[in-house]
């Protein structure tokens, strides 16, 4: 039979110095986990809500990103006559055809400049992907200099106002609107007409990406694999969804990778210090470990008793380091996609899932940092333990 | 044989490279319902002999049987599971657990026994209310006296029903007046519910109390 649970708990509470700094520790590290975790999980988040598992996107055989795939008309041709391609009600294929490069440009409020994605697409073509919602301004007039840019950049960098010209090759464009695309990596773009921003950019024969509506999206395996083989193609196709998702890994691996290596190091000195707490409450309690002993109470159930108290006090900085971290979710904050070196604005994200694993996370730090201790309780000599030896 | 029976029980213990004999070949029998006093000067190895009687210290060599079963062969977990069934234990610093009630101190022995929680705290009320404390089943130890807090002890020690109960020094920190409410009530779990109970004492008026005074000297029992 266990040792009971009131045991610990009143133990904890009779000592609120000793767990609160511990706690302190441990609520740090949770906190630091969870930023660096909703930080990943924000920038995952924003990429691979881009995109529909309807629509396949195509790049040139060998390009790993938009900025570097290029695809010719005729090639545009050949893939929007495929069979399993969607039409519209008027007998057009749902296929949009993109230009898509990269402009540099200055932050604002800070020091320095980014790569800002630049999309050049026909409004009707892209309705099929996706439906911008005009947030101020209008939409761009087609075939003129006109663009529109994404929400989440509009206040983060100079001339991306309403209003405000940005020169593009020297050639100046009219901001006329800012958009949203519900949440999506979209929003860190500028968009234009392709007519009037390929020559500016000197890609008049052809685009950099193409993305159709399948009538059959289950049919997908079957016609990336009859394209990939076609010799007048050279391209590789892949789920839209997947691809903007599979453009978020090597950024979110790196922010997860940072925020776990910086976790392990604090998590190292938040077990020393519940390690460093136990040993003092085991010290101090050995006569009534002893006591607990001799009534019957077996080894291990002293043991567990301990572990449970560590894992108590570590909860209790886990819950803490969760309301430390948890203002940080919704904050917009931006970084680079090494995947398409342009900057992509973002969300923390500290999701319910997180919160879980934080304080799963807490937990076992507890528990291995009252192991010891709890070991060292439990295997006290009696005779001396009563003598409070 | 007797209910307790110490059977040439040898203790040493090694300080640094010192072999340190604390009982020398003790042998001693106890009959059940007997009121023993463990007397002897600092040193002599009462609270050996009684730690040895209670399973928490194990003896160098010797046997010891307590209410038919040989002590001295049983494992750890297995003497944990013979002391929750057998031994109730009195300490002189009563080794209360400070965070928990008079009631839930009491109840602490019955969570090692099949019992639902209303029949443990049925029987940890009676146990207090036979202590004269039925009136404080929700006080904290820093809220009793010295002799109350040891009158919670004995409730703990004997709310099992244990075959015998062991007395470590039981007046040792308490006033003369709680001292004998203690030892009266000790004599009469003694008389009134037939205990076998063995104590240490260095007070000659709380041996008095006792059927049977045995003297230690030195590790050997003496006349």
């Amino acid at each position: 039979m266990a040792i009971p649970f009131a045991y610990n708990v009143r133990n904890v509470m009779q000592r609120p110095v000793a767990t609160l700094t511990t706690a302190i520790g441990v609520a740090l590290t949770i906190a630091v986990l969870l930023a660096a975790f909703a930080l990943a999980e924000g920038f995952r988040s924003t990429l691979s809500s881009t995109g529909s598992d309807a629509n396949v996107l195509i790049l040139r055989d060998g390009a790993d990103s938009e900025v570097t795939s290029g695809l010719s008309l005729e090639m545009a041709s050949i893939l929007s006559a495929h069979p399993n391609v969607a039409l519209a009600a008027s007998g057009r294929p749902l296929a949009s055809f993109e230009m898509v490069t990269t402009i540099n440009l200055p932050r604002v409020g800070q020091k320095g400049a980014s790569n800002i994605k630049v999309r050049g697409l026909s409004m009707d073509d892209i309705g099929m992907r996706i439906t911008p919602k005009i947030v101020e301004g209008r939409t761009f007039t087609p075939g003129t200099d006109e663009i529109i840019v994404g929400d989440r950049i509009a206040p983060r960098f100079a001339h991306c106002r309403v209003g405000d010209e940005i020169k593009l090759q020297k050639r100046p464009f009219k901001v006329v609107g800012r958009f949203t695309t519900e949440g999506s990596s979209f929003e860190s773009e500028i968009w234009g007409d392709a007519r009037a921003l390929a020559p500016v950019f000197h890609r008049e024969g052809g685009y950099q990406i193409g993305v159709l509506r399948m009538k059959d999206p289950s049919a997908f395996e079957a016609m990336k694999k009859e394209w990939e083989a076609d010799p007048r193609l050279g391209i590789h196709a892949e789920r839209e969804r997947v691809f903007y998702e599979s453009q978020s890994a090597g950024t979110t691996g790196l922010i997860r990778g940072l925020g776990i290596f910086i976790t392990a190091i604090m998590a190292i000195g938040a077990l020393f210090g519940a390690a460093n707490t136990m040993f003092a409450a085991v010290a101090n309690r050995g006569r009534e470990i002893a006591t607990l002993l001799v009534l019957g109470f077996s080894p291990i159930a002293v043991m567990t008793s301990f572990v449970v108290e560590s894992t108590i006090v570590a909860l209790i900085g886990g819950v803490f380091g969760c309301l430390i971290a948890l203002p940080i979710n919704g904050i917009t904050t931006s970084t680079t996609n090494f995947q398409s070196f342009s900057e992509v604005a973002f969300q923390f994200r500290v999701t319910p899932q997180l919160l879980v694993t934080a304080l799963v996370f807490s937990a076992v730090l507890g528990a291995l940092g009252g192991l010891f201790p709890a070991v060292r309780a439990a295997n006290q000599p009696l005779a001396r333990g009563l003598r409070g030896g | 044989m007797a209910w307790v029976e110490v059977r040439e029980v040898h203790k040493q213990y090694q300080r640094e490279k010192q072999a340190i004999t604390v009982l020398d070949g003790l042998s001693l029998q106890i009959e059940e319902g007997e009121f023993v006093a463990l007397m002897g000067p600092s040193g002599s190895g009462k609270t050996t002999l009684l730690n040895l009687i209670g399973g928490i210290d194990s003896p160098t060599s010797g046997d010891i049987s307590v209410a038919g079963t040989n002590i001295a062969r049983l494992s750890g977990a297995e003497l944990a599971r013979w002391r929750s069934n057998t031994i109730g234990y009195i300490f002189q610093l009563y080794n209360l657990m400070p965070v928990l009630t008079a009631l839930q101190n009491v109840e602490l022995p019955l969570l090692l026994h099949k019992m639902n929680g209303a029949e443990r705290r049925k029987r940890a009320t009676f146990a207090l209310e036979l202590v004269g404390l039925g009136d404080r089943l929700g006080h904290y130890p820093r809220q009793l006296s010295g002799g109350q807090e040891q009158r919670v002890a004995i409730a703990r020690a004997l709310v099992s029903d244990p075959k015998v109960l062991l007395a470590d020094e039981p007046t040792g920190d308490l006033d003369r007046k709680s001292g004998e409410e203690v030892l009266q009530l000790l004599e009469r779990l003694n008389t009134e519910f037939k205990k076998t109970i063995v104590m240490v004492t260095h007070d000659p008026h709380a041996a008095e109390r006792a059927h049977r005074l045995v003297h230690l000297d030195k590790g050997v029992l003496s006349a």
